[in-house]
C-alpha cells in the first residue's frame, strides 16, 4: 500500500528542546489514525509542521506522492491538506458563511473583473457556494445550516467546531487534520461531534482523517490504528486495543508502576 | 428574518431630513445658529433612538441600498445647488467629498485588510504634487492628473508596503508614521517641487471648459468651485461602489480573513502579503486620485498640507465612522470637516479636539459611531434555507 502521508524521520526543535524526534508515521488512504500522547508530547507540532506552519529541521514529509517538506501553509492546502485547529481559530465577526468560505479558497475565484464588475456571474457563484455551504452543513446539523448567515460569535462551542471542521471540509481535500475537536466540550457533545464525523466519512469515501484526541472513548470508537507520541517520540502504533495494552503507553499516561 | 417587507419611505425621509440640516448647517452663520443646529441634531438622534426611529430608518436603508446610495446623491446635489453662490460651503463640500474618498481608500487598507497607514496625508500630498508638475512641465490634459495621481501614489505605496509586510502591529504604524515625515520633508528641500513654499497648481481644463470659472446659465450663476464638487462627487461615487463591491465580493472575505487571524488564513491558502498588497495600493490609488483632485481646488499646495497631524485626521475618520463602515466613515469625514470651519470656538484647537474624540471613541465606542454591519453579499438578500 503506498500511503497518502508519509512522514519519515521527521525532525523539529525550538533551542534545544527537541519537540518531534525522527517520527516516522505513515497514513494510508481511506484511513482514520489516531494521534495520541501525554501532553507536550508533540501532537499539534506534527500538524504544523505537516502544514507547514513550523519548518522541519530535518526529515521528510509526502503527500500523495510529492514531497512537501518544507512547503508553505498555502500550498500544502493546495496539495489537499486541510485542518482544524486546537483553540478555535475562526473569524468570529464574520458569518458563519464567511467563514466556511475562507475554506474554499482555491476554488472561488479571485479576479478582479469578476468580483468587481461581472456582478451577476459573482451572483451566481455566491448562491450556488451557499447551497453547498448549506448542504455540507446540514450534514451536520439541520438547524445550523439555517444560520449560515449569522454571526459565528453567537454558536456555541459545539457548532462552532462543525464549522470549523466543514471549514476544512467544503473543498473536498484529500486529507483532514483534526487537532483535538472535542477540547472544551461536554461527552455528550462530543459523543455527537464524533457521529458527524462518521457519517461525513460515509458520505465522502477515501476521505483521510488524523485526528488528535484526549479522550480515549473516541480514539476507541472512530479510528482504525493510533499513533502514540511520548516527548517527540513515536512510543507504539497499532489498534487501539494492542496500544492501550502496551506498557511503555501506559507509563507515559499513568508514570511508572 | 422578518418577512414584512419594509418600507423605502424612512431611508428616504431620512436623507430628505440630512439634506435639509446640512443646507441649514452650512447656512447658517453666527455661532448661535451653529451650536442650536448642533443641539437640534444631538436632541434628535437621542430622540430617534429611544422611540426606536433610528432603527425604523436603518432596516429601510438596509432594505433599500440601491435607493438611499441615489438618494444621498441626490441629497448632496440639493444642497450644492441651494448653496450654489457661496463660495466657502461649496469649498468645504468639496473638501468634504475628497477626504471621503481618501477615507474609505484608509478603510479598504485598515478597516479591511487591517494594514495600518499613518501617512494618509501623504498619498494626498503625492496625487496633489502630481497634480501640480503635470500642469506646471507637462502639456498633458489636466484631467488626466487624477488617475496619474492614484497611480503615482499606488507606486509609491508599494514600495512603502515592503518594510510594512515585513513588520507586525506597532512597528508597521511605525514605519508608516516615519515615512509620512520623510515625504513632507522631501518635499521641504526639493526645489524642483517649489521647496517650503510650494507650488501652484492650475486649474483643470475640461474640452476647452476651465473649471475655475462660474457657471452662468442666464442671470443663474454658481460659484466657481461648483464643477470640481461636480467632479469630486463623480469621484466619490465610483470609489463608493468600487469599495462596497470589493467588501461584498470574495476579495472581500479574504481581506477580512487576513485581518482576523493570519495563521488561519495561510493554512486556507490565502496568501498574507498578496491581499495586504492589494489593498495597500487599492486605497493609495483612490487616495492619490482624490488628492490630485484637492490640488486643483486649492490651486496652490506647499509641504505644510501634508503634515502628520493631517494623516491624524484620516485615521481619526476611520475610527470615528466605524472601522471598515464605508457609511461611516463618508459620514464621519462630513462631520470632521466641516464641524471646525462652522464652529470658530474650536478651529484653533480642532486637532487636540480630534484626538480627546477618537480616545472618547475607543474607550466607549471601539466600533465606531457606527459599527460595520455583517457581510450581506447581496443588498436585501436573505437566501433560503434547507
Amino acid at each position: 500500500m503506498s500511503a497518502l502521508l508519509a512522514c519519515t524521520g521527521l525532525t523539529c526543535r525550538f533551542g534545544g528542546l527537541v519537540a518531534l524526534d525522527r517520527i516516522d508515521v505513515a497514513v494510508g488512504e481511506g484511513e482514520i489514525v489516531g494521534l495520541i500522547g501525554p501532553n507536550g508530547s508533540g501532537k499539534t507540532t506534527l500538524f504544523n509542521v505537516i502544514t507547514g506552519i513550523y519548518r522541519a529541521d530535518d526529515g521528510t514529509v509526502t503527500f500523495a506522492a510529492a514531497d512537501i517538506t518544507g512547503a508553505r501553509p498555502q500550498d500544502v492546502y493546495r496539495a489537499g491538506v486541510a485542518r482544524t485547529f486546537q483553540r478555535s481559530r475562526m473569524c468570529l465577526p464574520l458569518t458563519v458563511f464567511d467563514n466556511i468560505m475562507v475554506g474554499d479558497h482555491k476554488r472561488l475565484d479571485h479576479g478582479l473583473v469578476f468580483n468587481l464588475l461581472r456582478r451577476s456571474a459573482f451572483t451566481a457563484e455566491l448562491r450556488r457556494k451557499w447551497d453547498e455551504a448549506a448542504e455540507l452543513v446540514a450534514v451536520f446539523s439541520r438547524p445550523l445550516a439555517g444560520r449560515l448567515g449569522e454571526p459565528a460569535a453567537r454558536l456555541a462551542m459545539i457548532d462552532r467546531r462543525r464549522v470549523e471542521i466543514c471549514r476544512a471540509l467544503i473543498s473536498r481535500p484529500r486529507l483532514l487534520l483534526l487537532d483535538e475537536p472535542s477540547a472544551g466540550m461536554t461527552h455528550e457533545e462530543t459523543r455527537e461531534l464524533m457521529d458527524d464525523i462518521l457519517i461525513v466519512r460515509d458520505r465522502m469515501p477515501g476521505l483521510t482523517i488524523v485526528i488528535i484526541e484526549h479522550e480515549m472513548g473516541v480514539i476507541e470508537r472512530i479510528t482504525s490504528r493510533c499513533v502514540v507520541l511520548n516527548y517527540g517520540r513515536k512510543i507504539c502504533e497499532g489498534a487501539f486495543a494492542e496500544v492501550a495494552r502496551d506498557p511503555q503507553v501506559q507509563e507515559a499516561y499513568l508514570g511508572a508502576a | 428574518m422578518a418577512a414584512r417587507p419594509t418600507s423605502p419611505l424612512p431611508a428616504i425621509a431620512g436623507v430628505a431630513l440630512a439634506t435639509l440640516y446640512a443646507i441649514a448647517f452650512l447656512a447658517a452663520e453666527s455661532q448661535l445658529e451653529v451650536g442650536g443646529l448642533l443641539a437640534l441634531a444631538a436632541a434628535a438622534v437621542t430622540l430617534g433612538g429611544r422611540v426606536g426611529l433610528t432603527d425604523r430608518v436603518r432596516d429601510s436603508i438596509a432594505a433599500h441600498q440601491p435607493t438611499f446610495d441615489g438618494m444621498a446623491v441626490l441629497g448632496v446635489l440639493a444642497t450644492a445647488l441651494v448653496l450654489h453662490q457661496q463660495h466657502f460651503a461649496i469649498l468645504m463640500m468639496t473638501t468634504a467629498l475628497l477626504l471621503m474618498v481618501a477615507a474609505l481608500g484608509l478603510t479598504v487598507q485598515f478597516g479591511f485588510a487591517g494594514v495600518v497607514n499613518f501617512a494618509g496625508a501623504a498619498f494626498l500630498g503625492i496625487g496633489c504634487y502630481t497634480a501640480a508638475v503635470i500642469t506646471h512641465y507637462t502639456p498633458l490634459p489636466s484631467i488626466l492628473t487624477l488617475p496619474i495621481g492614484g497611480l503615482a501614489a499606488a507606486l509609491v505605496g508599494s514600495i512603502l508596503i515592503l518594510p510594512v509586510l515585513r513588520t507586525r502591529g506597532h512597528y508597521a504604524a511605525l514605519v508608516t508614521i516615519a515615512f509620512g515625515i520623510l515625504f513632507k520633508t522631501f518635499l521641504e528641500v526639493n526645489d524642483t517641487l517649489g521647496g517650503p513654499q510650494g507650488m501652484q497648481v492650475r486649474p483643470i481644463v475640461l474640452l476647452g471648459w476651465n473649471f475655475n470659472s462660474p457657471i452662468r446659465l442666464g442671470s443663474f450663476t454658481v460659484s466657481f468651485y461648483f464643477s470640481y464638487l461636480l467632479l469630486a462627487l463623480a469621484l466619490l461615487v465610483v470609489c463608493f461602489a468600487l469599495v462596497r463591491r470589493l467588501e461584498r465580493s470574495w476579495i472581500g472575505l479574504s481581506l477580512d480573513a487576513v485581518r482576523l487571524d493570519e495563521v488561519a488564513s495561510a493554512c486556507f491558502g490565502l496568501d498574507i502579503a498578496r491581499w495586504k498588497v492589494l489593498a495597500f495600493t487599492f486605497g493609495n490609488f483612490f487616495a492619490g486620485c482624490a488628492g490630485a483632485l484637492y490640488g486643483h481646488v486649492l490651486g496652490f499646495i506647499a509641504p505644510n498640507n501634508f503634515t502628520f497631524a493631517d494623516s491624524l485626521v484620516l485615521v481619526s475618520i476611520v475610527l470615528l465612522g466605524g472601522i471598515g463602515n464605508a457609511w461611516g466613515v463618508t459620514v464621519a469625514a462630513a462631520f470632521v470637516v466641516i464641524l471646525p470651519e462652522k464652529l470658530q470656538l474650536i478651529q484653533e484647537y480642532r486637532f487636540a479636539l480630534y484626538a480627546v474624540l477618537v480616545i472618547l471613541i475607543l474607550l466607549f465606542r471601539p466600533a465606531g459611531l457606527l459599527p460595520r454591519p455583517l457581510r450581506t453579499y447581496l443588498p436585501g438578500w436573505t437566501p433560503k434555507s434547507p
